[in-house]
């Protein structure tokens, strides 16, 4: 299964104009400056907000089209979603949290094993660190089975340390994973480190000139357009 | 001492929060989270009750709950009898001069929870319906509480309001408020100390809960 999305609509500042697609198995990392409207085109991927135009396909089914007048909830696309740092619902545990829309409990046990929190389940999300919050957010998108993944800045709330870590155990479960990958990113590093496919996000429009005007302006930027060049390949930091 | 008149204020109290508590939810609802035409105007109707003297709304009451008037007219349809100088009257009354206390608190509990907590919720699969139950709900409890014990505690005080409507029947509409002054009128100063006595342990008691809910709710 994959997804085919394009999206208008008018913001104040600019307005955002974007087409693209991410095959299964695969990690779209949408990548640009903060306000260039990344959160915007997944929350209109979400259904959380209303594209003036556009259309957005997954597999067989429209989720939305704006000439036919189609606009699934939300709720009845299935996704997985990570924010940035407030998936979590204060009144349950971690335990609960994760729970809280799984296909199977069981499998919440196995989630919580993988990625080393089970010792937690039973604390309240503001008594853990960041880190195992967003670990916590992640195996409550996955236990609901989502047939894609949003994943908007997941790391950003984090120390550098922490960050590392849990960027190396997403890249891990990447392969492990069947369904479409839809990353958020201000970070060049953390896009290239993750990235299947880069989309540089600008004011709202894919502008690939910008990426490589970023990169030539870092100080490795060798190694770095390199990466650009060969993402699959690079485990640069 | 005149146990029948606190029996009537305890049970109107606890009928017209619980009335209120469900009354008044789906309403802070909405005012917390819907944007519609007139919305500020009627928002200010909701509270006119806090605003305006009691004589004032029990005035107007007894006209609509009366005989002749929309309320009462299909009271009498339904049941009969007249609403006025009934139990039933006086928990109507009552709900009406307590509405602010209940919608105001609450209203400001929904409108403190994150509007991402619910975005969470509705990409999980939840409905607005499921949503307001298992994620609204729980994290307003506190505010929740509080609407209650001050609706609890303004309709033990009420007096002039369910003066005029329900009068003072014992058993039935003679509430503490209303036997006191009954009593101080006759110079029964004994028996009306007796009732206002026993409103301190009740209204001390539940300061101490709220207290209470307020150092949970910072916990």
């Amino acid at each position: 299964m994959s997804i085919e999305v394009s999206f208008k609509k008018k913001l104040k500042y600019f307005d955002i104009d974007i087409s693209f697609s991410c095959a299964k198995k695969n990690m779209v990392v949408m990548i640009g400056p903060s306000g260039g409207g990344k959160t915007t085109i997944i929350r209109m991927l979400a259904g959380l907000e209303k594209p003036k135009e556009g259309k957005v396909v997954f597999g067989d089914d429209v989720w939305f089209d704006s000439l036919r007048r189609i606009n699934v909830p939300p709720q009845k696309r299935r996704l997985g979603y990570v924010f940035q740092d407030y998936n979590l619902f204060p009144h349950l545990n971690l335990y609960e949290n994760a729970t809280f829309a799984a296909v199977n409990k069981k499998e919440v046990d196995e989630l919580f094993e993988l990625f080393k929190i089970a010792h937690l389940k039973k604390r309240k999300p503001q008594m853990v660190s960041g880190g195992e919050r967003q670990r916590c957010a992640i195996c409550q998108a996955l236990a609901r089975h989502p047939r894609i993944l949003l994943l908007d800045e997941p790391l950003s709330a984090l120390d550098a340390i922490t960050r590392r870590g849990l960027r190396e155990e997403l890249k891990n479960l990447k392969g492990k994973m069947s369904f479409p990958i839809i990353y958020v990113t201000h970070d060049i590093t953390e896009a290239l480190y993750l990235a299947d496919e880069l989309l540089p996000v600008v004011e709202g429009k894919n502008d690939n000139q910008w990426l490589q005007r970023m990169m030539t302006r870092e100080p490795s930027s060798e190694v770095a357009l390199r990466a650009a060049r060969e993402p699959r390949l690079t485990l640069v930091y | 001492m005149d146990y029948l008149a606190i029996y009537v204020t305890l049970k109107l109290a606890l009928v017209t929060t619980i009335l209120l508590m469900v009354i008044a939810a789906p309403v802070a609802y909405a005012l917390a989270y819907y944007r519609f035409a007139g919305k500020s105007f009627l928002e200010a109707l909701i509270y006119l009750p806090m605003a305006l003297p009691p004589t004032v709304i029990g005035f107007y009451l007894i006209i609509i709950m009366g005989p002749k008037g929309f309320i009462g007219k299909m009271w009498q349809m339904f049941t009969g009898g007249s609403l006025l100088f009934t139990f039933i009257g006086i928990a109507t009354a009552s709900v009406i001069y307590s509405v602010p206390f209940a919608v105001q608190p609450m209203k400001a509990a929904f409108s403190k929870i994150d509007r991402r907590l619910l975005e969470s919720a509705y990409v999980l699969g939840l409905s607005r319906k499921a949503t307001f139950f298992r994620v609204i709900i729980p994290n307003s409890v506190s505010g929740i509480a509080a609407a209650a014990i001050l609706v609890f505690l303004h309709s033990i005080g009420a007096f002039g309001v369910l003066l005029m409507v329900g009068g003072s029947i014992p058993g039935e509409t003679k509430v503490a408020s209303i036997a006191i002054y009954e009593a101080v009128e006759m110079m029964n100063y004994q028996a009306a100390g007796m009732i206002a006595l026993s409103f301190i342990p009740i209204s001390y008691a539940f300061l101490i809960l709220i207290n209470k809910l307020n150092e949970g709710a910072r916990s």
